[in-house]
């Protein structure tokens, strides 16, 4: 068999795998609560009674129910999978660990973007503008990717409760939204606040976004849009390995 | 055997879990066709050697081919059907969306997966409830299921572990009586189980593993013969008798009292039953009853594991 009818094959069988997570993991509570409310209320926490303008405030939220949101699902499902016993199937089926993993990542990716447009909506109708909606599109595209694939390198320890995932997946999220930008722009933090903000994925995200909506941004577009990318490589690198040594552990 | 008639090929194999050897270098071949039983106490290695024939984990050591493919392999995988041991189906999924969803990671087409669904579905007794979801199954009904998911992809080989471990008769029956038509109509089938009932009746060979090691592989009815030392005569008196002056009467191997009826091992089960009525006569007692009893699957395997080097 050629690598590349192989690979296509992999490939079909992936979406597969993501159209099964859609159906299951969507419903259950945490996703909700992880992906959807917590951002919100997180964000009406810290800018409630900050007299903010739109088209500052949206990039952020954006940002964050982009990375909550695609960050929601990826965690828990191998877990899941695990303690409800339906993993070994999955793992004896002619699928490549990689395709499993990448299904999964196409869930929450998809969970992401599609949520996005929620606070797009409610930019809009407040009245912002966005310079290229099409730049949008496409950042949103690669980030939701990015944050789904970092949402994966967090189901890598080979634990089969997602209670203990999620609360690892928690830990890391929240920190990564306070050093991101999220509710005071690159441009205003000091030194070492832009230093750390630069390890984060999320940063060029909302970066790109105040760009494109303030016109605000503080890196150069092409800059951003390299940043995210690489860290997708990074993190679909770490989870595969990960997983790779991981996986026949929990079954 | 040539290399072509060989569904499975395992050489070698050896799984370590810290300290402990699961799988103890162990060696066998399973024909196209064969019906191979794999039998072994609790903790044997029953169910790491089939995962690392399914490729689901790595052995540390030695090889397995599947249909001469490596195990493990994409190409290996695709001809196998596999029943986990108490594996479960998406019970937030239909019994049918659990089969298409099987079907498309095996790459069947739709078509031919709706076909082969509903007859199987059917072949199941599962074809009135299939828009259920998994959750709203009865036990039997999921084991069921998930032998319809090891079979959509109308696999060459089949592998299943328990698959009728706490079911009731009924379901029981249903599996066996699918297992045993599939492998009329060509398939083989490997079938990890403790219940001997069910060795004898289906398999064509089977092994028996023991503390990770393969203590003997035969035809169900040879490895009976084999272990003859286990035939017993079994025999109540109108009086109870010491256990110990029958154990002192000829050809006896070994004596166990079993309610009210001794049960004496012996390789010489006729000799023995003449030996008895004179040692009744003597003792002036009456028999009651007197048995001589084939040795069964299940007395070949209660030798073969107790021992620890059976033969091969
Ligand atoms: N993931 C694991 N980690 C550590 N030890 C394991 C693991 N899996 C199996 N073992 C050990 O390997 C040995 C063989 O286990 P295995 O499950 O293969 O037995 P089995 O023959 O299938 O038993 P059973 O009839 O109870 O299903 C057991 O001692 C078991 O405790
Ligand atoms: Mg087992």
């Amino acid at each position: 068999m050629s690598d590349l009818v192989e690979f296509r094959q992999q490939f079909w069988r992936s979406l597969a795998v993501a159209r099964k997570d859609i159906r299951i993991y969507y419903a259950k509570g945490p996703v909700i609560i992880y992906g959807v409310l917590m951002p919100v209320f997180l964000f009406l926490a810290f800018t409630i009674g900050r007299s903010l303008p739109a088209e500052s405030m949206i990039p952020g939220l954006l940002g964050m129910i982009l990375f909550f949101t695609a960050t929601a699902v990826s965690p828990i499902v191998v877990p899941w999978e695990a303690q409800a016993r339906t993993l070994e199937r999955l793992m004896a089926a002619p699928v490549k660990l990689e395709t499993i993993i990448f299904g999964d990542v196409l869930a929450s990716f998809i969970f992401g973007a599609g949520i996005s447009a929620v606070p797009i909506i409610i930019g809009l109708t407040l009245g912002i503008t966005i310079a290229s909606p099409g730049i949008l599109v496409l950042a949103i595209v690669l980030a939701a990717f990015c944050f789904a694939a970092l949402g994966n390198v967090f189901s890598t320890p080979p634990t089969n409760t997602p209670a203990t995932v999620n609360m690892i997946a928690a830990g890391v999220r929240l920190p990564i939204v306070f050093m991101s930008g999220v509710f005071i722009p690159l441009d205003e933090l000091p030194a070492w606040g832009q230093n750390i903000a630069y390890a984060s994925p999320l940063t060029y995200f909302i970066d790109i976004a105040r760009n494109l909506m303030d016109g605000q941004g503080h890196l150069p577009l092409v800059i951003d849009f390299l940043a995210i990318v690489g860290f997708t490589v990074v993190f679909l690198i770490i989870a595969m390995k990960l997983h790779h040594r991981t996986m026949p552990r929990r079954i | 055997m040539s290399v072509n008639d060989k569904a499975i090929e395992v050489r070698n194999l050896t799984k370590r879990y810290d300290g402990l050897t699961a799988v103890d270098n162990i060696c066998f071949e399973v024909r196209k066709g064969e019906l191979f039983g794999f039998l072994g106490p609790n903790g044997a290695g029953k169910t790491t050697t089939v995962r690392i024939i399914t490729g689901v984990i790595k052995a540390d050591d030695g090889t397995a081919l599947v249909m001469g493919s490596r195990a493990g392999s994409l190409k290996a995988k695709q001809v196998a059907g596999v029943v986990p041991e108490m594996a479960n189906a998406y019970n937030d999924l239909s019994g049918w969306k659990n089969l298409l969803l099987m079907a498309e990671l095996y790459g069947i087409a739709s078509g031919e997966a709706k076909e082969r669904g509903e007859v199987l579905l059917k072949d199941l007794g599962l074809l009135e409830r299939k828009d259920g979801l998994v959750k709203t199954y009865s036990k039997g009904m999921k084991q069921r299921l998930i032998l319809g998911m090891a079979l959509i992809s109308d696999p060459q080989i089949l592998f299943l572990d328990e698959p009728t471990s706490g079911l009731d008769v009924q379901s029981t029956r249903l599996i066996k009586s699918l297992i045993k038509s599939l492998n009329d109509k060509g398939k083989t089938v490997f079938l990890t189980t403790h219940d001997m009932d069910e060795a004898n009746q289906l398999c064509d060979r089977v092994a028996i593993i023991n503390k990770g090691k393969i203590v003997a592989i035969d035809a169900p009815e040879r490895l009976r013969i084999a272990t003859s030392g286990r035939r017993s005569v079994e025999v109540s008196f109108t009086d109870s008798v010491s256990v110990n002056n029958l154990a002192r009467l000829p050809s006896v191997n070994e004596v166990q009292k079993i309610g009210d009826k001794y049960r004496l091992y012996t390789d010489a089960p006729g000799d023995l039953v003449v030996t008895l009525v004179n040692f009744s006569a003597s003792n002036k007692l009456k028999i009651i009853s007197l048995n001589i009893l084939a040795p069964s699957l299940e007395d070949a395997f209660v030798a073969l594991t107790e021992k620890e080097h059976g033969y091969v």
